[in-house]
């Protein structure tokens, strides 16, 4: 060695080594949240989804039962003033969608499920897409992710009845979303059902000027209510039945209303609806027009990440996108690992 | 006194430093984005990206300057062994830069996810479509991270080690 320490130097280098190592292997750790077991991270979130029994592997963990469609978006071009992105410029394109029920059971009766959902990917020539992962309630049922998270936990605790009543206690929005889900009529199809966005996007328009809206699909169907005495002696997939035999007999419509957000209105808090007599404007009309069973349809492995938007459309200060997509990527990525628990069918029969 | 090692050329000391600095950021990132469920999820993710796609450009301009610059040889009385483990870690730490950024775009070219770059700029996917494919890239990503990680603090150790203990001019070779 060229230069040799003296001992008491050497262990000083030494102990110096282990602090800058130790020290970036903590910092690591830290940033990680391995030191940090309260951190609400996307895998915490993933599993407070699941039931007792645990998850359904290879589906989503949320929203597990669904059917594929594909269809386009008719834009009329009324949205242009509003947002550049070009999905609202005047024209047809490609959608891949699915119909789903909010509910971590892929087995569940169909008639049981309070909340129903739409996911729909929208692609443009130039090859922007636009994913939105909507639901049929008005407003969302609390108003931060930290609360949503809560909420699942109060309500997994089934043999803990006041669990339930805290949880009201400190998140008092709660009470509207029970209302609505006590009250709502069932309809008796996909097709009869409105889907809301909920959560608040920024749209951009060529010069510039920024709009806080949420948007809305307007079914074309009338709703027809099944009685709540009915629900449960429906077949167990007599929403994907009819819906599959609607389509076969004719495309289905819902016409794509913006609703534009006026100064001060609560847009980083999807559990409250926005004041009546808000701007709105109609974009463009979806349709339905091929209903494809998931395990081979073209939806099975799209992740409806909300955060995915074109040009043109931003997440804006409601903190739900963000945790909807860290959520639904750790959701993604546990089901595509697990394909072999869910395998497409098509693939079976060739075996 | 410093044995007459020579010096890695300008370029290649201020590619080391400048790659030092976003990969050990782009590790912070990675693991604080799927930490959190807060917006900083969506910046960190949008960071992320353009930085991997920046380290993958880098990485491969290295290589070239490596190939035509070379570099300073061991000090002859390094330990065999020792000469080995720097050789090994260097050839895992060129593969994994490549590796890496790669892995990471075709993770999401296979989940269907476009990858965008800073000012909309979009990649094209450079795999089909998968969800077998995709869970295992992402698994190979989550894994090879903590493998880099666990590499830069040998190579972190490694480099104090001859700078503080050995002082046989390998730290000086690399110095900014």
């Amino acid at each position: 060695m060229p230069n040799p320490l003296s001992p008491s130097s050497t262990f000083g280098s030494f102990v110096l080594i282990a602090a800058v190592v130790g020290g970036a292997a903590s910092a690591f750790a830290y940033t990680a949240g391995w030191f940090s077991p309260n951190r609400l991270t996307p895998a915490r979130f993933v599993a407070a989804f699941a039931p007792p029994g645990g998850p359904a592997l290879g589906h989503r963990r949320n929203h597990a039962k669904g059917v594929c469609f594909t269809g386009f978006f008719e834009a009329n071009g009324a949205g242009t003033p509003l947002s550049k992105a070009t999905v609202f410029t005047r024209g047809r394109y490609p959608v891949v969608g699915r119909f789903n029920l909010g509910t971590p059971d892929p087995a569940v009766l169909d008639g049981t499920v309070r909340v129903r959902g739409i996911g729909v990917q929208i692609k443009t020539p130039d090859g922007q897409e636009w994913r939105s992962a909507m639901i049929d309630a008005p407003f969302f049922a609390v108003s931060t992710p930290r609360a949503f998270y809560a909420l699942l936990i109060a309500s997994g605790k089934k043999s803990d009845p006041s669990a339930m009543k805290d949880f009201a206690a400190a998140h008092p929005e709660i009470g509207n979303f029970g209302a609505w889900a006590k009250s709502a009529p069932f309809t008796e199809s996909y097709a009869e059902e409105r889907y809301n966005s909920l959560n608040s996007f920024v749209f951009t328009n060529a010069a510039g000027d920024d709009h806080v809206v949420r948007w809305s699909l307007i079914p074309a169907a009338q709703a027809v209510t099944v009685p709540a005495e009915d629900l449960n002696k429906r077949a167990p997939n007599f929403l994907e039945d009819e819906i599959a035999q609607r389509v076969a007999g004719g495309p289905q419509h819902w016409a794509m209303r913006v609703t534009v957000a006026d100064p001060g209105d609560p847009t980083a808090d999807p559990s409250k609806a926005w004041p009546v007599g808000r701007r709105t404007l109609e974009v463009g009309t979806l349709t339905a027009d091929k209903v494809i069973a998931e395990p081979d349809g073209p939806c099975r492995d799209i992740n409806y990440d909300p955060t995915i938007l074109p040009t043109g459309i931003r997440t804006s200060d409601d903190p739900f996108p963000a945790a909807r997509s860290a959520v639904y990527a750790v959701s993604f990525d546990r089901r595509t690992a697990e394909e072999g628990d869910y395998p497409p069918t098509a693939q079976e029969k060739q075996k | 006194m410093i044995a007459p090692l020579g010096r890695f050329t300008l370029p290649q000391r201020g590619l080391h430093w400048l790659m030092a600095a976003c990969i050990l950021a782009m590790l912070f990132i990675g693991v604080a984005m799927v930490s959190t469920v807060k917006p900083a999820h969506l910046e960190l993710v949008s960071l992320h990206k353009p930085l991997g796609i920046a380290i993958l450009i880098l990485a491969l301009l290295r290589m070239g300057v490596r190939l035509a610059s070379g570099a300073p040889g061991l000090p002859a009385d390094l330990p065999a062994p020792m000469k080995l483990a720097a050789s090994l870690s260097h050839y895992l730490l060129y593969a994994l830069m490549i590796a890496m950024p790669l892995i990471g775009w075709g993770m999401l070219s296979a989940g269907g996810t476009p990858v965008v770059l800073v000012g909309g700029v979009r990649l094209p996917a450079i795999l089909p479509q998968n969800g077998l494919l995709h869970a295992a890239l992402w698994s190979a990503h989550q894994a090879l991270a903590l493998l880099f990680f666990a590499v830069i603090l040998l190579h972190v150790a490694a480099a104090l080690f001859h700078a503080l203990i050995r002082r046989d001019g390998v730290f000086q070779s690399m110095a900014p």
